[in-house]
């Protein structure tokens, strides 16, 4: 479904990425897992059009869509939880969720997909009217993901989605991830919680320094020594 | 004695609410785009002129010239941020400031160029008509032009808070990664925001060439009476624009009743600094 192709990223004189290959398979969960600063973001802004590689090549769903603006790939189906949420805290619950159905692809079926969003999270729908910027840090990461799933996404980028969030809050957005790949999300997650994210994905990536240095199944990196010494301290 | 004193009040108020409309599309486009529109009073004299030309040319009321002008200077507005104002989103504000000089300074040369230095006013058959309410008198063209601003700032309220484009303008204002995280055309909604906050001066213009004569060298005055509006009111508020624009417009005419008409524009100033010492944020905003 996706496939990053020896991908390119400077910020100036500093590469972010260097030469990085992925893929994430029809419903498939993909783990990104790194030290801070190692890329991960940086990958999934590329993605998304929100930064320009200077090399490389992103495709999605067989379109290549590299250095494609935001608003154009996320039409394609490519749906993005963002780090630190990126919630509008000034609107309401219900205007956050809808500015996530303003795509084309999802403008039609908004009043179906915010019946579904609201039975996912019913603490949004109790919440309603209130300004998003006044929800609990957890809220908002409901709210954020119940935004992306707005947009009917065909694949969801999660960008440290546990950052900040309480050991409960962070069993419960690893749950709804659990949930929306059961039902055939294809997900590629980002996540600091290196142990919980291995086990959750089928297959990962490890990140250094903007390359990939590790790759295989879940299992298979959570019992390799680079990944047991360097991110779980066993 | 207080007769008069309420009398200029509600014509200040009714000129106030012109004021506003104009004010408002200064805060809108600073609001969303954290641009300032250097150009704002220019824009309100090219609305002003449109209206006469509209006026002379085709016998247009300026009151039915509204959406015509507005139309216009929506174009122009879209087109300028598309092609000029877009790629000096990010830089420096000094840079910006220059770019929007510049084109205030062709548009009043413009202005000049077409129309020479006379002024120009429309003659409306109602001109001299008015309205009487006990010992008050109040001027026809005035309550026109002040309830057709009242009536777009409301249409602007429900396109801001009914619409799904002009949610998505509020919520590129609210967040600007955010909007791009979620699929918004960003360069589009400042597009049409730009668009939106000309629209609004220009409909400002057309309706306050009832009551002022054109002149290209209005346009300085605007573009500062504007910045005072906006900032007496807390920049980037509509609702504080509104009332900005209600505060200066009773300041002025009560400044013209008391003192001197000639000295309105110093009461305008005072307050504006006496604001900035004690209140930076503006009178009307919550947050600091």
């Amino acid at each position: 479904m996706l496939t990053v192709e020896t991908l390119d990223l400077f910020y100036g004189d500093a590469q972010a990425l260097d030469g990085v290959s992925l893929t994430a398979g029809q419903g498939e969960i993909v783990a990104i897992v790194g030290a801070n600063g190692a890329g991960k973001s940086s990958l999934i802004r590329s993605v998304h059009g929100m930064q320009t590689p200077s090399a490389g090549r992103v495709t999605f769903k067989g379109a290549d869509i590299t250095g494609w603006p935001s608003h154009r790939v996320c039409e394609l189906g490519v749906g993005h939880v963002a780090e630190g949420r990126q919630i509008f805290p000034n609107l309401s619950v219900l205007e956050n969720l809808e500015m996530g159905a303003t795509l084309k692809r999802a403008r039609g079926a908004m009043a179906a997909t915010l019946r579904r969003v609201m039975a996912l999270f019913p603490r949004l729908d109790e919440r309603r009217r209130q300004a998003a910027g006044t929800l609990s840090g957890g809220e908002q990461q409901m709210l954020a993901i119940g935004r992306c799933l707005m947009g009917q996404p065909e694949m969801i980028m999660f960008d440290e989605p546990s950052l900040g969030l309480s050991p409960t809050m962070t069993q419960e957005v690893f749950r709804v991830i659990r949930a929306l790949h059961e039902d055939g999300m294809t997900i590629l997650l980002v996540e600091q919680n290196v142990m919980a994210s291995l086990k959750l994905a089928q297959r990962g990536y490890v990140l250094e320094n903007g390359r990939v240095v590790l790759e295989g199944t879940g299992q298979a990196l959570l019992d390799s020594d680079r990944v047991r010494q360097a991110y779980l301290g066993l | 004695m207080l007769t008069d004193i309420v009398q200029a009040t509600i014509m200040g108020l009714l000129t106030g609410m012109v004021y506003g409309l104009m004010a408002l599309g200064l805060s809108v486009i600073f609001g969303v785009m954290r641009v300032v529109n250097f150009a704002h009073g220019e824009m309100m004299v090219v609305g002003m002129y449109l209206a006469w030309l509209l006026f002379e040319r085709a016998g247009i009321d300026p009151l039915l010239a509204v959406p015509l002008v507005a139309a216009a200077l929506f174009a122009a507005g879209y087109g300028l941020q598309r092609g000029l104002i877009n790629p000096f989103i990010n830089v420096a504000e000094h840079m910006q400031f220059m770019l929007l000089l510049a084109l205030s300074i062709i548009i009043v040369n413009l202005c000049l160029l077409i129309a020479g230095p006379d002024t120009h006013g429309v003659q409306v058959d109602y001109m001299f008509d008015s309205y009487a309410l006990g010992p008050f008198t109040f001027d026809a063209v005035r309550v026109y032009a002040a309830l057709a601003a009242m009536a777009i700032a409301f249409l602007l309220y429900l396109f801001f808070t009914r619409t799904r484009i002009g949610k998505s303008i509020r919520a590129a204002a609210d967040n600007h990664t955010g909007a791009l995280v979620v699929g918004l055309d960003v360069p589009r909604l400042y597009a049409l925001t730009f668009g939106v906050g000309a629209a609004c001066v220009g409909a400002a213009g057309a309706l306050m060439i009832l009551v002022v004569q054109a002149q290209p060298f209005l346009a300085i005055d605007y573009t500062l009476l504007a910045f005072v509006i906006v900032i007496v009111g807390g920049l980037g508020s509509m609702p504080g624009a509104l009332a900005g624009g209600l505060l200066i417009g009773v300041s002025e005419s009560l400044a013209g009743l008391l003192i001197q008409p000639s000295l309105k524009s110093v009461f305008s100033f005072g307050l504006l600094i006496l604001v900035l010492l004690l209140r930076p944020q503006g009178l009307f905003t919550r947050r600091g």
